[in-house]
């Protein structure tokens, strides 16, 4: 379970880490803590997988390349086995199981725009099911925070 | 565009950024170059927008937002840019975007994602945003996550 202190670093670090030789310091500073205590906190947590990564986030658009939205509708029996297929794909960055007739959502990042279609296509061909892409056309917010 | 030098930073940091005193230090060391060399190009990286932000990604279900909605709705085009923003504002929404339609499957255009400690709640916020929408909205449904079935980010291919 999260305490009070695990939740203060978690509402924290979803906030930018700065570029200096020992930023855990200066955010363990700001929030009463010991550097080692915060890196141990955090380790426990992405251990836990509360945390599921920490890093930089990158914009593929910056660098080129292209974010892309898309679904398929898997008859049951076949989840697993196209889940596998479509998982295997380093082009596959976020997969969610949702509940609708298109039942698998999942975003692909790629280094050229033409990077998506090639991988939709992939995916299309090696699972005979449709890859329907829901490219952003505009982008209205990110908030990307949660309270912790 | 980015450099070779670049691209073997992006390598050496899309798994994450080592949970050490001095990561980028760590980090340099690997890629065998001065730190301070390696904190321009990071810095560099975010002035171009390459880098959005180095931070968590919480598990939302860990943290007890069990029930994540994906709340899409046919809105008239014309309105689409004024309610986007409008329901990109709310604080409960932390994902908005205007997507093109899959027709005759798919009507819905407006995507905006809710979360919350259950499906009540959810549908609480979500009904917040059908009355923001109102006559313009002609169609909507909601699909909740089940299951993350990966989660890595980008992840670029070597090359040479």
């Amino acid at each position: 379970m999260l305490d009070q202190t695990d939740r203060a670093i978690l509402n924290r670090m979803q906030d930018d880490l700065p570029l200096v030789s020992h930023p855990y310091a200066t955010v363990a500073k700001e929030l009463g803590l010991s550097e080692a205590e915060l890196l141990a906190r955090l380790t426990r947590m992405t251990e836990a997988r509360v945390i599921t990564r920490f890093g930089p986030f990158f914009d593929a658009a910056a660098i080129g390349g292209a974010f892309c939205l898309c679904a398929m509708a898997v008859p049951a029996g076949e989840f697993e086995a196209v889940l596998t297929k479509v998982n295997a794909h380093p082009e596959v960055a976020h997969n969610y199981e949702r509940t609708h007739r298109l039942n698998m959502w999942f975003v692909l990042a790629t280094e050229t725009p033409e990077g998506i279609e090639a991988a939709a296509d992939a995916i299309e061909r090696e699972t005979g099911i449709e890859v329907l892409c829901f490219p952003k056309l505009q982008e209205f917010y990110i908030g990307f925070r949660v309270a912790a | 565009m980015i450099d070779e030098t670049d691209r073997q930073i992006i390598q050496a940091l899309q798994g994450g950024l080592p949970l050490v005193s001095a990561p980028y230090a760590q980090v340099a060391d690997d890629l065998g170059m001065p730190e301070a060399d390696l904190l321009e190009r990071l810095s560099a990286l975010k002035a171009r927008g390459v880098i959005r932000r180095i931070a968590a990604a919480p598990n939302h279900y860990k943290l007890g937002m069990t029930s994540n909605g994906m709340t899409v709705w046919d809105v008239e085009d014309d309105r689409i840019a004024e309610l986007g923003t409008q329901i990109g504002a709310l604080p409960f929404v932390t994902h908005c975007y205007e997507r093109p339609r899959a027709l005759p499957d798919w009507p819905f255009n407006l995507f905006a994602m809710v979360h919350g400690s259950d499906r009540d709640e959810v549908e609480e916020k979500r009904a917040e945003i059908a009355a923001i929408l109102g006559d313009a909205c002609r169609a909507k449904d909601i699909l909740y996550s089940t299951r993350i079935l990966k989660k890595t980010g980008l992840r670029l291919k070597k090359k040479g």
